[in-house]
């Protein structure tokens, strides 16, 4: 019985789950949304951006994507909001923000 | 033919460890168990395991150590006591909810407070509670063959197991032994070949992922299934050991309790102390009976009922405290066990033996004799007693 990790939900019964909790899958933590943790919020900026990608390798959550030599939008689904790329950014593009949910 | 020898408790685990063989030994040194580790380590030394032995810097990391390798596929071994164990104590939950099945010997040994290193049950008893399994030898021929029944079941029931055994007195207790040939035991513990396990490359795998409230429920639950599912694993094994060597193993042993009219319930090694009282005391006429707990966890609550049914009155012997103002664990655990059987015998609690005191033939006469009491008054007074402390009211 080699779950998939998306096959494991709130619905799984004490006789479903895996044993000891295994997870037969890697890098399954891709599907969770621990975005909803956050409290403060990083906004990007396009127009200040030079891209010179500081922030990217400085996010402690991967969360900021870099797609051929440039960075995206944050990945609100894993940002926390710990603001390190705010700090980090030379040129201000990065605002940080009190999130309204 | 089995090999006639004689030696240690101790030396009896390092030899049933060097016969098994297995892949990973995380230990740390501290007394009683200490030369387990010691021994084991001459034999790696000598080149007669090819163990990988991980010197670490504490209990804690021995434990993480055994984790580490048992989810990457190994059979891990550990051996400790007392404050060791102690500090295994967080570790001891994680192992045992990741379902690793992890083979520790402890040689018990109390808990500091006062300081202390001799011989009570407080160490294991406290970690009844963690989902390891737990089994306890009176005798250094009982502990080796118990530390080799533990690693099928523990791997056949995906759970970690404690071998216990009493420190000093049959950890460095010197006494006969019969052991197993080696090529007997090989083939008796098999090779471990786990389902899962981190290192195999076709099939990753997450071990000891955070489980949310939505999710940690179900997993105790089944959890909890997999301690009661390991009943039957236990006779089995007993059974397949039995056919080997002759030696009967069960959940519990029945000393002298088909007439037996009251009977001791007793752990480890002073059922040997009072097996002799038994004798005494039957030369004499009187009907008394022995029951020793082998097996702890999983509690055999059933069987365990049916045989103290046999008795007017039983006296459950804890060599543990449980400052609970109820009791030790097994007086708790025995007596709830009868509760809903109609013709139950009065069962007392006699917590004992705390920091190695002796428990002697004429405590277990004391005892008897306050059963016999009981029995005749109809009249079980204060079921929460102690025996051999010295008590002002009595002098």
């Amino acid at each position: 019985m080699l779950k998939k990790a998306e096959e494991l939900n709130e619905q799984v019964t004490w006789q479903e789950v895996t044993t000891g909790a295994e997870i037969y899958e890697p890098a399954t933590s891709k599907q969770i949304n621990t975005g909803e943790w956050r409290v403060m919020m990083p906004v990007f900026l396009e127009d200040k951006c030079r891209q010179c990608l500081l922030c990217a390798p400085f996010c402690p959550d991967s969360s900021i994507p870099v797609k051929d030599g440039k960075r995206l939008d944050f990945d609100f689904k894993h940002c926390k909001g710990c603001g390190i790329c705010v700090k980090v950014c030379p040129f201000g593009a990065i605002d940080f923000v009190k999130e309204e949910k | 033919m089995s090999i006639k020898d004689r030696m240690s408790g101790n030396e009896a685990v390092a030899i049933a460890m060097k016969q098994i063989n297995p892949d990973v030994m995380g230990a740390f040194p501290i007394t009683p168990s200490t030369e387990i580790p010691q021994y084991f380590s001459s034999f790696i030394a000598n080149g007669e395991v090819d163990t990988e032995f991980i010197a670490v810097e504490s209990e804690h990391s021995a434990m993480s150590t055994c984790m580490g390798a048992s989810a990457a596929g190994a059979r891990a071994v550990t051996a400790t006591s007392s404050a060791g164990l102690a500090f295994m104590w967080e570790l001891l939950y994680v192992a045992a909810s990741s379902r690793l099945p992890i083979t520790m010997a402890v040689v018990n040994r109390a808990l500091t407070g006062p300081i202390n290193i001799n011989n009570d049950h407080s160490d294991s008893m406290g970690a009844r509670d963690s989902g390891w399994l737990q089994i306890y030898a009176e005798t250094n021929q009982e502990v080796y063959d118990n530390f080799i029944q533990a690693i099928p079941i523990s791997e056949a029931c995906r759970l970690p197991i404690m071998v216990c055994q009493d420190g000093f007195i049959t950890s460095h207790g010197v006494s006969n032994i019969e052991l197993i040939e080696d090529e007997k035991v090989k083939e008796f513990v098999g090779e471990y070949e786990p389902e899962n396990y981190l290192l195999k490359h076709e099939n990753p795998l997450a071990v000891g992922p955070y489980g949310t409230s939505p999710y940690y429920m179900e997993v105790k639950r089944s959890q909890a299934q997999a301690m009661k599912d390991a009943m039957p694993v236990i006779t089995d094994v007993a059974e397949k050991f039995q056919r080997m060597t002759g030696r009967e193993y069960g959940f519990f042993e029945e000393y002298m309790m088909d007439d037996a009219e009251v009977a001791l319930v007793v752990i480890g090694s002073s059922a040997g102390t009072g097996k002799e009282a038994v004798d005494r005391q039957r030369a004499e006429g009187k009907k008394v009976g022995l029951i020793k707990l082998r097996v702890f966890r999983p509690f055999p609550r059933i069987p365990l009922a049916e045989a103290m049914c046999k008795v007017k009155a039983v006296a459950i012997m804890d060599k543990a405290e449980s400052f609970s103002n109820s009791g030790g664990p097994l007086f708790n655990e025995a007596r709830n066990s009868l509760y809903d059987l109609e013709d139950k015998p009065y069962a007392i609690n006699y917590i004992y033996g705390l920091g190695g005191r002796d428990i002697t033939v004429e405590d277990y006469y004391d005892i008897f004799s306050d059963l016999f009491v009981i029995y005749d008054n109809d009249d079980p007074g204060d079921v929460y007693r102690y025996i051999g402390v010295r008590d002002s009211r009595f002098r």
